[in-house]
């Protein structure tokens, strides 16, 4: 087995330009843990980044946009994270021990992203999936209005851990159009957006997804079991085509 | 059914003294127009729509088509394409859906304004033995450079120049994505603009493999659907343009059906093959303008600031406060799309009713700028309804850097401007994917006409140039003086900055 090479990196007062050239060039020289310390609202950390095996933990407070367009790495945050962590992401995980902001996961065509606590609007918002590229977000706590709206592929997970409602506010799956939203307990049918359709989650769909709850769970050191005891609700598009039948020619 | 038979809108004919069977018509028509039956060839004039490509094949000029053969009782408020849309909403209670660009009989500005020419006191210029400059750098300029004199007595630059697009001719192809348009459309394009040394978009299609020799010519869009957007599509591009609005349908985003996503252009997209392609009217990470100023930067940022980013909006109302925001976004270019800008499909509503055109919008942005101090932090880009070489030279004079073109440069590939791109079954071969349709179009022949229109247009800009004693397009940019209103009202004129005809 190769060496684990590591780097640590103190991001107090570095903006967000060289510190990203200092994380490229790292994973350029073959660096696959990498630790930053005191961040604090940079933006765009790991923007872009390719490198799978990679590791970088972030100890502090990212700004928006973490982990858009990255490839490959994972990224764990002690912390909370602001707005559309591992927007329009490819491929790697993002772990965010804390809450995050608006549009997270926003355009994820793969990879995962695990928030042990709440999310703000518009969660997971036109995720889409193709071939094995299947993007995961789950949500330990709640999420906000227009969760998984214009979605068209991917696995969502909210999980209400702690007794708070999982999803209390409107517009849930919005034009919808592919992929699917588990939730634990049961979903307010008002609450769902125009689109959408939602039914008891069966032992069989509850089993497919049962490997992603766990991992969540090992990832924040949650147990499991009651997660996977409670009932499910799964809301999934209710038609392939939302737009169809809304044009004639001319 | 109440409303019953609408009447035709083409009248196909063929004169039997000419015609002598050959069949190519039958071939050729995509929309079931002809139909052999033994010795006569029958015709179903209700199928037509005018898109010429029988009468192009025919080798006996056999074929006539008559538009509006029948005439409605006639009356100026009650128009016959009025009166249809009626019916056709009355029958179906849903969206009229339409190609190309506005189909509505506005005045054209470009056509009442006038270029200039030097006659006595100035000479004009013969770009045959006078150098004539339409290389243009598309990108943010310094506002002020310094330099360093070196003990050698050489000068060098220390101010950081930002990364510009360098165009030899003053002309890209518009963003028109696979999927509406066909591969080999698309190949077409890119191998024109590659001879030429100039850029043309992918529109929000993702790039695919066969256009890859030609990526250094290729803009990639991101736009809502961010659809085929991966960092490997990102640093393949010349440079990025985010899309948040289009001429032809300002306001809304785009569908594209799910008949239309066949296996290639859902692995250029990245979706599944079959799945509508829905774009949301906004992007949903832009809910203002420090959050597009947040996409340009994350884009920059990923692609290591090595890229020009490029901004397109739709021409409406307040662009010019918009286009200022642009500017102090850290964006490069701000294309600004005039709302007979062409579509694949648009709502006719849309179409026809909404969004301004696009000599007032550039007009009014570059003076905006200008009075900010910025118009040297982007570049401006028209688009939208550029016909011909005299609208670019009023356009550049009007303050823009850069012409994107769309409709003219299909319309060279064999477009007959049908509008019925939609349909999927255009038998040129270029807005359709169906596989023998596409065949049709031969890459290495239509980009050859391409590369001729630009290149005809970039000769009589340098004629028009050198008429006006102008030898170097920096020259012409903003240069109103070149230009004079014609029966233009003064409101009018005053938003453009030009004098009447005979001031």
């Amino acid at each position: 087995m190769k060496p684990v090479k590591s780097l640590r990196i103190d991001a107090r007062g570095v903006h967000y330009t060289p510190l990203n050239q200092m994380i490229r060039k790292a994973v350029a020289d073959g660096v696959t843990e990498i630790i930053i310390d005191n961040v604090l609202g940079q933006r765009f950390i790991a923007d872009g980044l390719k490198g799978d095996g990679v590791t970088i933990t972030l100890n502090g407070v990212p700004g928006g946009d973490l982990g858009m367009f990255m490839s490959g790495p994972t990224l764990i945050v002690h912390g909370n994270a602001d707005h559309a962590p591992g927007n329009t992401m490819d491929s790697g995980c993002i772990i965010i021990a804390g809450s995050a902001g608006d549009a997270v996961a926003h355009s994820m065509r793969g990879g995962r992203v695990y928030v042990r606590d709440n999310i703000g609007y518009r969660g997971g918002i036109h995720m889409k999936q193709y071939l094995d590229k299947r993007p995961i977000l789950v949500v330990g706590g709640s999420a906000r209005a227009f969760l998984g709206e214009y979605m068209a592929g991917g696995l969502l997970i909210v999980l209400g851990i702690d007794g708070t409602p999982p999803l209390s506010e409107r517009g849930i799956g919005s034009g919808i159009h592919g992929g699917e939203i588990f939730v634990r307990g049961r979903v307010n049918e008002m609450i769902l957006g125009f689109g959408a359709k939602q039914k008891p989650a069966t032992d069989d769909e509850k089993h497919q997804m049962t490997p992603v709850v766990k991992d969540f769970a090992a990832k924040f050191s949650l147990d499991p079991a009651p997660l996977l005891a409670s009932d499910y609700t799964r809301i999934v598009p209710a038609s392939t085509r939302p737009f169809a039948n809304k044009y004639t020619w001319e | 059914m109440t409303i019953g038979s609408i009447p035709l809108r083409f009248r196909v004919s063929i004169d039997p003294d000419r015609c002598m069977l050959c069949g190519r018509c039958v071939e050729n028509c995509s929309y079931d127009v002809f139909r052999n039956d033994e010795d006569v060839i029958r015709i179903n004039s209700r199928n037509c729509v005018a898109c010429h490509r029988c009468l192009a094949f025919c080798p006996r000029d056999a074929i006539d088509i008559a538009e509006k053969p029948t005439d409605y009782r006639s009356h100026p408020l009650w128009t016959r394409e009025i009166r249809e849309a009626i019916f056709n909403q009355a029958k179906t209670g849903k969206i009229i859906l339409s190609g190309m660009g506005n189909a509505l009989p506005y005045p054209v500005i470009f056509d009442r304004l006038v270029l200039d020419a030097c006659q006595v006191t100035s000479p004009s210029i013969d770009p045959l033995r006078e150098p004539m400059e339409l290389r243009t750098y598309l990108g943010k300029k310094p506002g002020q450079i310094s330099l360093r004199e070196s003990p050698n007595g050489d000068v060098e630059l220390k101010t950081n120049l930002t990364p510009n697009l360098q165009i030899e001719t003053p002309i890209m192809v518009a963003h028109m994505s696979y999927g509406a348009i066909s591969l080999n459309a698309q190949l077409s394009l890119a191998k024109a603009v590659s001879r030429i040394g100039t850029f043309m978009g992918t529109g929000e299609g993702g790039l695919h493999e066969a256009l890859y020799p030609y990526q250094q010519h290729m803009i990639v869009q991101v736009a809502s659907g961010r659809f085929g957007v991966d960092i490997n599509y990102l640093e393949r591009g010349a440079a990025i343009e985010i899309k948040i609005g289009q001429g032809a349908k300002p306001g809304i985003g785009g569908h594209l059906p799910g008949e239309k996503v066949c296996a290639d252009v859902s692995r250029t997209r990245m979706i599944p093959e079959g799945s509508d392609a829905i774009s949301p009217a906004p992007h949903h990470d832009i809910y203002s303008i420090e959050d597009l100023k947040q996409l340009v930067r994350s884009l920059k940022e990923a692609t290591e600031w090595k890229k020009p980013v490029f901004v397109k909006i739709a021409a409406v109302h307040n662009s010019a406060a918009i286009a200022a925001g642009i500017a102090r976004s850290s964006a490069d270019a701000v294309v600004i799309d005039g709302f007979r800008g062409g579509t694949g499909a648009a709502p006719r509503v849309f179409r026809d009713h909404v969004g301004i055109p696009i000599e007032a919008a550039v007009a009014s942005v570059d003076a905006k700028l200008r009075q900010q101090r910025i118009r040297n932090e982007v570049s401006i880009i028209a688009s939208g309804g550029i016909r011909e070489s005299a609208d670019i030279a009023k356009v550049i004079a009007l303050g823009a850097d850069a012409v994107y073109i769309g409709t003219s440069a299909l319309v060279a590939m064999g477009c007959r401007v049908c509008g019925t791109c939609y349909r999927g079954l255009c038998p040129w071969g270029i807005a359709t994917q169906r596989p023998d349709l596409v065949a049709r179009l031969n890459p290495d022949e239509a980009s050859v006409q391409v590369e001729n229109l630009i290149h005809g247009w970039t000769l009589e800009l340098a004629e028009l140039m050198g008429a006006a004693g102008i030898n170097s397009i920096e020259s012409l940019r903003g240069n109103r003086d070149r230009l004079r209103g014609y029966m233009l009202d003064e409101g009018m004129m005053k938003v453009l900055d030009v004098l009447p005809v005979g001031a």
